[in-house]
């Protein structure tokens, strides 16, 4: 269990401080996935880096009953000077985990090949992204902080993450921040919108979904038929909904 | 539930082993990370942790030789020049490593074993393992040929470098949290580092000061920390004044500072 608890948290700005999040609390179970939307700047990510231990809230408490991850496929962590091995070693070091297994694990996942053994500022941003979800995945926790994961590689290599992560951890919790509704509905069973540092639950998508609508004062576009959900094709097929770039 | 209105992240408590354990594991690979970042896998690679502080006391050491810098008395030149511009080097050097180390290594934050002060000791002891190295080696080779004798008394060279080490470190902690706060503490460190080389001991001998002189040289705390470890070099040559109490107060309120100093500006760090 995740006990959040009166969370506080505001930056600041050239005229004061600016309260980002107000006095946010909740709970996660183990295994419960929690899908937060919200639009950009509202505090998603001040919300995961203060969940994450990255940063401190002004008051309240996060108490972690359970381990927490970083956010994941974050590879700012990464020194680029050294190679994805070295990087692969470090994290390893960090969490006392077999090293020889995880670098087993990150070649066979990334499929960087020989580029596994150049620095990272080598990397193309694909490989960069390739490279952080594999590293993502050897270190296993029972809580997985995801943010905005919209682009990570081609479509096969999101299908891989897609099934790494979502099928053979689905009995993890999870906390998924995005704008992305889709995303979000496809893989979370509790939803919130977060909008002027307040945190709004709903048990179920559709309200969340209407409440966000609301919040950013989207409109269908005119050429489209009204909808309740954006469209990301079947969803009883195990297609991932992460999105793609080419 | 107890959701007191405390801002600290609270965590299961943990066994002091078990954190010890795990602060030296987090240290060791943020060290190792350090190392290789700074100085590869090319040429002579780790070995430049220590030939670069070498490279530079040999060239101090010649050139004051040759020179034959005036210090006022009969100390074997070689010994007073690696004695003086090794201590530099491990005080000196640690302040330049710590200020501003942390805003391009805050996204280690994310890992949540990483503390801001790992970062921080990682980096100090990578440069004090050099400085000492450097040190050291210097100081067998130049025995070996002949330029200096063995210390006089070993055990106070090592107390008079593990005492000046510690006053870089804290001087370093310092200073490192303090530039989270202000740019300025970068600026001024520069210029207040080489004003403070030739007053810091590193160029003369106390003894060899007019009196007023040495009372005004001596309220600077690593002029105590060189003294003691020429006294172990080649005491029987020149006499030391040193208060072992005066560098290990300054060095104990420094290391209070510190800690307090990290402990101030962690609720300020923003990460990307």
């Amino acid at each position: 269990m995740i006990r959040v608890r009166n969370l506080t948290k505001t930056y600041p700005v050239r005229d004061g401080r600016r309260t980002i999040l107000d006095s946010i609390s909740f709970d996660l179970a183990r295994g419960q996935k929690l899908g937060i939307l919200g639009r950009n700047g509202a505090g998603k990510s001040t919300l995961i880096r203060i969940i994450s231990g990255a940063e401190r809230p002004d008051s309240g408490s996060v108490d972690r009953g359970m381990s927490v991850s970083w956010p994941l496929a974050f590879g700012g962590a990464f020194q680029t000077a050294l190679t994805g091995r070295d990087n692969v070693r470090f994290i390893s070091r960090i969490y006392n985990s077999d090293f020889e297994r995880n670098i087993a694990a990150v070649d066979e996942f990334a499929e960087l090949g020989a580029y596994l053994h150049e620095p990272v500022r080598t990397y193309s941003s694909g490989m960069r992204a390739r490279l952080a979800f594999a590293i993502s995945m050897i270190i296993e926790f029972d809580c997985f902080l995801i943010d905005e994961i919209s682009a990570v590689g081609d479509a096969r290599f999101a299908q891989k993450c897609q099934l790494e992560l979502f099928e053979k951890r689905r009995d993890r919790a999870m906390i998924i921040v995005s704008h992305d509704a889709a995303y979000v509905r496809d893989h979370c069973d509790h939803f919130a919108v977060l909008h002027d540092g307040q945190m709004h639950f709903h048990d179920d998508f559709e309200p969340a979904y209407a409440l966000f609508k609301d919040l950013i004062g989207w409109s269908p576009p005119p050429d489209t038929a009204p909808e309740t959900a954006p469209e990301t094709g079947p969803q009883t097929a195990s297609i991932p909904a992460i999105q793609t770039t080419a | 539930m107890s959701a007191a209105g405390a801002t600290e992240l609270r965590r299961a408590p943990v066994p002091l082993g078990t954190a010890i354990a795990v602060q030296r594991r987090v240290i060791f690979a943020l060290l190792m990370r350090e190392a290789l970042t700074r100085y590869g896998r090319h040429n002579i690679g780790f070995l430049w942790l220590f030939v670069e502080p070498m490279i530079f006391t040999i060239g101090v050491t010649a050139l004051w030789s040759i020179t034959k810098t005036v210090h006022g008395s009969t100390i074997p030149i070689t010994a007073f020049a690696l004695t003086g511009y090794s201590s530099v080097l491990l005080w000196r050097n640690m302040p330049g490593r710590c200020i501003n180390a942390l805003m391009p290594n805050l996204p280690l934050l994310y890992h949540r074993n990483v503390r801001i002060f790992d970062i921080f000791v990682a980096r100090l002891l990578l440069e004090f393992a050099g400085a000492t190295m450097s040190f050291l080696l210097l100081a067998m080779l130049f025995t070996l040929i002949g330029w200096t004798q063995l210390p006089e008394n070993l055990l106070e060279v090592i107390g008079g470098w593990f005492i000046l080490a510690w006053f870089g470190m804290a001087l370093a902690l310092f200073l490192g949290a303090l530039s989270v706060r202000s740019e300025l503490v970068e600026k001024l460190w520069h210029p207040l580092s080489y004003l403070t080389f030739p007053l810091s001991g590193a160029a003369f001998m106390v003894d060899a000061l007019p009196r007023q002189a040495q009372d005004f040289v001596l309220l600077l705390p690593m002029v105590h920390g060189v003294e003691i470890v020429r006294e172990g070099y080649f005491g029987s040559y020149a006499r030391a004044h040193y208060d072992v109490g005066y560098i290990v107060a300054v060095a104990l309120v420094l290391t209070f500072l510190a800690l307090l100093q990290i402990r101030a500006v962690a609720p300020d760090i923003i990460v990307e």
